[in-house]
């Protein structure tokens, strides 16, 4: 029988390995705060100038994945969902196989890509991406969830590299105060970015966009990827 | 007992099996299972027939893994020290027609790729827990994804535990996993559910036997350490049907609303 634990040269099976595979974003946060809608941003935005691969991990069926199939914001075959079995933060943390199975078959079947987004199912303030499934992560609040959740902090909020605020265009129907939540994010976030948004008002949050092109020409650059082609096809 | 059955049988192997009912989620939106009493019965049926099934060809891939050759590429790699498949053929050529024994035995077509994206997925993981070229052979001849129970097996033999215990682990993952998505759907007492999995321990030790007796039969492993030919091949293994299984797999590929792959 084969010696147990034998050495056995085999990168390609290494998930943590860096070099020459695509930057992975994870985009977590509660329910209905606008992860799905920040994903298609993001696509819209960065379709033209990198080439993307999307990863949508539904609480039920392919809502998610539906939706932004039918935003045409990027070709559907680009665009996997993982079913999680009612445990959505299973799916990104403890037991990452599901997640990690797609997002290799997107790399493999389109790549090299320069970007792929795992996006989580709607979840709680506790839920975190696994660093074996995602190189950074994206934190999703709503202002409408009341202006003392970054107060509460919790891993997301705390940990993630980028907080998005969103529906800043809600702030006043909901009472929430925007400079009391900029202030306790920053508080709990250790110098860490916040953005506010409103996805609505700017289909192509910009910002967010701006944040995640350095992240990925850094990444390019650090790891030896091809460089981004500024004309890649949607 | 080899410890590392308890790694390979725990929920908590991140290997992607949360993800999977195994017919429950189907059998609970019908209202088949309800309740403590219709998940006991489901449990045995699924244990009696699938579960006989798995836990089989799990214990003849474990076998087939613990074998010398299983981890080369072409006859003779393995320097024939325990060859016993006694076919001549290749590793490959072995790992192949044993899945071709469980497509065989999987009519859904739903659930042979539930049980490929699991196998796959099984693989990837243990090949950074346990690497071995057996399972770098496996993978590689089943590039799909090799159906769950002969990864499981393959792993079983590479972490260094026996056919039986591969067979036990199988019949237990076939009960576990529906029993869990039963309490995550229906809201069940947890406790009582595992009331039930305890009761039926004795049933999955006698099923795990039943198997393996089954795959010791066939003599596909260990055979003569000249390599001479199989008594029996693993045509003769456990082949139980499970139809309302099927149809539940075939009616949850089609449902609007998935919790689960399958």
């Amino acid at each position: 029988m084969t010696p147990v634990g034998a050495i056995h040269d085999d990168h390609h099976h290494h998930a943590a390995d860096p070099h020459g595979r695509a930057l992975r974003l994870g985009i977590g946060g509660p329910v209905g705060s606008g992860k799905t809608a920040l994903t298609a941003a993001l696509c819209r935005t960065l379709g033209r100038s990198l080439r993307l691969g999307v990863v949508t991990n539904d609480i039920y069926t392919t809502e998610d994945a539906d939706f932004l199939r039918r935003a045409g914001v990027l070709d559907p075959e680009r665009i996997a969902a993982v079913q999680t079995g009612c445990c959505p933060h299973t799916a990104i943390r403890d037991d990452i196989a599901a997640n990690l199975d797609a997002v290799e078959s997107l790399e493999e079947r389109f790549g090299p890509l320069d970007l792929v987004i795992v996006e989580s199912g709607g979840d709680n303030l506790t839920a975190t991406f696994s660093r074996g499934l995602v190189d950074r992560q994206i934190f999703v609040l709503d202002v409408s969830g009341g202006d003392k959740v970054p107060r509460k902090g919790g891993p997301g909020v705390t940990t993630a590299d980028l907080l998005v605020i969103n529906k800043t265009d809600l702030a006043a129907m909901v009472g929430a105060d925007l400079t009391v939540m900029s202030r306790d994010a920053a508080a709990v976030r250790d110098g860490k970015p916040v953005l506010f948004t409103s996805i609505r008002e700017e289909p192509g949050a910009h910002a967010v966009a701006d944040w995640v092109s350095g992240l990925v020409e850094a990444w390019a650059h650090e790891h030896g990827h091809e460089h981004p082609h500024p004309h890649a096809p949607v | 007992m080899n410890a590392a059955l308890l790694l390979l049988a725990d929920s908590r192997l991140p290997a992607g099996g949360h993800g999977h009912s195994g017919g429950a989620e189907e059998a609970v939106r019908i209202g088949a299972i309800h309740d403590l009493p219709s998940l006991a019965a489901f449990l045995r049926g699924r244990l009696a027939t699938a579960g006989l099934v798995t836990a089989a060809l799990a214990a003849a891939a474990c076998a087939l893994g613990g074998d010398r050759r299983a981890g080369a590429d072409r006859p003779g790699d393995g320097d024939g020290g325990m060859a016993g498949t006694g076919t001549g053929g290749t590793a490959v050529d072995d790992w192949v027609r044993l899945d071709g024994e469980a497509d065989a035995r999987t009519s859904s077509p739903a659930q042979r790729e539930a049980s490929r994206t699991q196998g796959r997925l099984l693989l990837r993981t243990s090949r950074k827990i346990w690497p071995s070229p057996v399972l770098d052979t496996l993978a590689g001849a089943l590039p799909q994804g090799a159906h769950h129970p002969l990864a499981l097996g393959a792993v079983a033999a590479v972490a260094g535990c026996s056919p039986a215990e591969a067979a036990l682990a199988a019949a237990y993952t076939a009960v576990t996993g529906p029993a869990t998505a039963a309490v995550r759907l229906l809201g069940l007492d947890p406790v009582a559910v595992h009331r039930l999995l305890a009761d039926l321990a004795p049933a999955l030790e006698r099923i795990a036997a039943t198997a393996d007796a089954s795959r010791a039969a066939t003599g596909r492993a260990g055979a003569g350490p000249g390599g001479e030919a199989a008594t029996a091949g693993w045509e003769a293994l456990p082949a139980h049907a499970a139809p309302a299984l099927d149809l539940l797999a075939e009616h949850h590929i089609r449902a609007e609303l998935r919790l689960f792959v399958s």
